[in-house]
């Protein structure tokens, strides 16, 4: 029984879930202002004292990184809420991005005991709440290291893979170093991940309790080209390393007109705006181009960002393209919502089939063809197949792919032995261990492209991995 | 920051700095580029490292003043510094030896140029270089480029140096009179490497030129810099940035180059107003 929670557990179960304060639709699709605040502190304790505490929780089990959520709560409950973030901490070192980017509709909440009859506790938006209330109040006190130890360790990638590993590393006492082929920190939490979902502010400040760790970072270093992995483990004297560069090659549809002024993958589309601040051009040097009507092809998150953004950028219609349906649709429920919320417009079931340009290879239209579902596929949905004859022309001038990236070849293509797919990912074993001995991998270099929890647990995993390895040469 | 350790003024508009970035320093060869960014709300611009000192850690970059960030670069003194420097960048030139050679630069493109022909007489090659500006006072390197070429010629669009012309009329006088040529190296403005290219094409020359294009990263992950060789989409940061010219698109990627240019003219006026205290909320 939870002594901090005074609510029977019927009691409990009548309260509502709480719903989040929000920018209005209207307002928001305006500014790149963060859309949701989350909780309020009154908000906080009723969400908080919806909380079961079940003897066997089943919410940590849909946590890839096995947060103590229960134990979390109960200190919210207790009004420590910094106890709260740190029993996070103890899990995840980056509690105000989980918080703000976690699917936990498919995660946590979805198995919380609670939405099977009712809606689950919102777990996502408590985490949210003590990670921001230690921030606003400046209430963070970097872990102790207990035990310094000598032996150095390579991060390549600083976004949430390489974050984690490196935070986890640390805190076993390791001389931990990261390598960022940027300008900033925080791989796609930077550049693709907008300001409206993620504030930068949120990035830095979670970067530097990263550094409090005494992890050093360099930017501006593309390893491959700046040193190599070889040099790494040579001249370096790195013991281990971990790769974690992502996903961050564009793909493209591979239709007529991609190279028409106006098309942008969503890497770039993206990258202009959140790592160059193209939103604020001229303020800003960067320029982005955004006619008053703009595409997004895809179905995934990084369309909703990029689909949103235009919106936000004066778009009079933005678009999504998705050839499926929106079953279908990879992205998380949240951000379809909030998307229609802001008046992007639909196409669905509809497959872009050519852009068409003006003569002086700006875009002027994209033509499209109807599709129908068929057969399941491979990936257990049902198989768009294409319309006879029902094509037909959208007028557009700015269109965005995104419809998924690849690892980017530098690293592999400069270090021997190590072992890649066909889909040119890293291949590795279940503890993130690579072909090369000391060398690990993890995050979208080894899955091609998923969520940042998957990569934290990568992360996570392959320190762990990076530990018993270290610890294993030292016997031999 | 990246300190910059020396500036040398090459011609108007045109200056040459070194740069201290040990690591990159190290690693350079003949075709590197860099991406740099001059303050924390700066572009990341592309340029070639024209040389590097290894033991120094400084590497070189030859600069011409034509938009915001390069005329904001060129008001950059020795003891300041520039925020973020990354490279090497891009495959460095294929350097073998073809016999004859010819290096033909145009403009600012000699300052790339200026390495690989360098890189090409270390390799054993007969250097024939051609320099090309619109006139006297821009032609930059031209003693740099005669001690590694085995001879030089200076072509300037309104005659006020060496031959009256164009850099296609000496290249063509090289290819129907020197025999032997086994490569061309072309690298300036896209109009002139097109010309270039179609050109030595019914010469049969190998012809290698650098592309210039719209980048943002310059490791392969905006895509913007993407051209057509050979009919296939290719990334000039990390598939180029040099191409056989006979197999580019020149006319798309002109094309393309032009995506900016009304916003490019913006931010360079509100640039110079800003330098110069006028307001002109025109170009807001």
């Amino acid at each position: 029984m939870n002594s901090a929670n005074p609510l029977k557990p019927s009691e409990r179960m009548k309260i509502p879930r709480q719903e989040p304060i929000e920018q209005a639709a209207a307002e928001r699709s305006t500014n790149f202002l963060e859309v949701s605040f989350g909780f309020d502190l009154d908000r906080t304790v009723v969400e908080a004292q919806r909380c079961l505490d079940c003897k066997t929780p089943l919410c940590i089990d849909g946590c890839p990184v096995s947060i103590d959520i229960p134990g979390f709560i109960t200190l919210v409950l207790q009004k420590d809420y910094v106890g709260a973030v740190n029993k996070i901490r103890e899990a995840n070192y980056l509690p105000a991005i989980c918080g703000r980017v976690c699917p936990q509709e498919t995660q946590c909440e979805e198995l919380c005991v609670l939405g099977k009859k009712l809606t689950p506790v919102a777990i996502g938006k408590l985490e949210r709440f003590v990670a921001d209330y230690e921030m606003q109040n400046n209430l963070f006190v970097p872990p102790v290291i207990a035990e310094k130890r000598q032996e150095k360790v390579a991060i390549v990638g600083s976004g949430p893979a390489g974050l984690t590993c490196a935070a986890e590393l640390a805190r076993k006492g390791y001389q931990v170093t990261i390598f960022e082929a940027l300008h900033a920190v925080g791989g796609v939490l930077r550049y693709g991940i907008p300001e409206f979902r993620l504030p930068k502010e949120i990035l830095d400040i979670e970067t530097e309790r990263i550094k409090a760790l005494g992890v050093q970072i360099f930017t501006n270093f593309v390893v491959g080209r700046t040193a190599t992995i070889d040099e790494f483990f040579g001249e370096w004297g790195f013991s281990a390393i971990f790769l974690a560069t992502g996903a961050g090659t564009p793909t493209f549809l591979g239709i007529p007109g991609e190279n028409f002024n106006g098309v942008y993958s969503a890497n770039e589309f993206l990258t202009r705006v959140n790592l160059m601040g193209a939103y604020r051009f001229p303020d800003f040097d960067t320029p982005i181009r955004i006619g008053k009507e703009v595409a997004v092809i895809g179905g995934g998150n990084t369309a909703m960002d990029a689909v949103r953004t235009a919106k936000r950028l004066g778009a009079e219609h933005a678009y999504l393209i998705y050839r499926r349906s929106r079953q279908e649709m990879p992205a998380r429920q949240e951000e379809i919502h909030h998307a229609e919320q802001e008046g992007v417009e639909f196409l669905l079931l509809t497959n872009p089939t050519r852009i068409i340009g003006d003569g002086k290879n700006w875009v002027a239209g994209i033509e499209c063809q109807r599709m129908e579902l068929g057969e399941p596929d491979d990936s257990g949905r049902r198989r768009p197949v294409a319309v006879k004859g029902s094509e037909y022309v959208v007028p557009i001038q700015t269109i965005v792919e995104a419809i998924g990236q690849k690892p980017n070849p530098i690293i592999q293509s400069t270090t021997p032995g190590l072992d890649t797919s066909k889909r040119g990912t890293v291949v590795t074993s279940e503890t993130q261990a690579t072909s090369r001995p000391g060398i690990f991998a993890g995050g979208d270099l080894a899955r091609g492209g998923a969520t940042v929890i998957l990569a934290m647990r990568d992360g996570k995993n392959a320190a762990a991995a990076i530990h018993q390895y270290i610890e294993s040469q030292k016997t031999l | 920051m990246y300190r910059i350790v020396s500036t040398r003024v090459l011609a108007p508009t045109i200056t040459r700095f070194e740069i201290e970035a040990p690591f990159v320093a190290r690693k350079r060869k003949a075709g590197n580029f860099i991406m740099i960014r001059v303050d924390d709300h700066g572009e990341r611009i592309p340029l070639t490292i024209a040389d590097s000192d290894p033991v120094a850690g400084t590497i070189t970059i030859i600069v011409q003043a034509i938009g915001k960030t390069t005329k904001q670069l060129c008001t950059k003194k020795a003891g300041e510094s520039v925020l973020d420097v990354v490279g090497p960048l891009g495959n460095p030139t294929p350097i073998h030896n073809h016999g004859t050679v010819v290096c033909v630069g145009g403009g600012v493109g000699n300052a790339e140029l200026y390495p690989i022909a360098r890189a090409l007489k270390d390799a054993g090659n007969t250097v024939l270089s051609i320099i090309g500006a619109r006139s006297r006072d821009l032609v930059i390197l031209e003693e740099d480029m005669r001690r590694f070429s085995d001879r030089v010629a200076v072509t300037t669009d309104d005659g006020s140096y060496g031959r009256k012309g164009f850099v296609t009329d000496q290249l063509k006088e090289f290819l129907d009179t020197v025999p032997g040529i086994g490569a061309v190296y072309a690298i300036g403005p896209l109009p002139m490497m097109k010309a270039v290219a179609n050109l030595t094409r019914p010469y049969n020359v190998h012809t290698l030129v650098s592309l210039n294009t719209v980048m943002v990263d310059g490791t392969g992950m905006c895509g913007g810099c993407r051209v057509t060789v050979n009919g296939e989409m290719k990334f000039a940061c990390v598939d180029g940035p040099e191409f056989d010219g006979h197999t580019v698109d020149f006319d798309e990627l002109m094309m393309r180059n032009r995506t900016y240019n009304e916003m490019e003219r913006v931010s360079d006026e509100l640039h110079v107003c800003r330098l110069t205290g006028e307001t002109q909320e025109s170009v807001r």
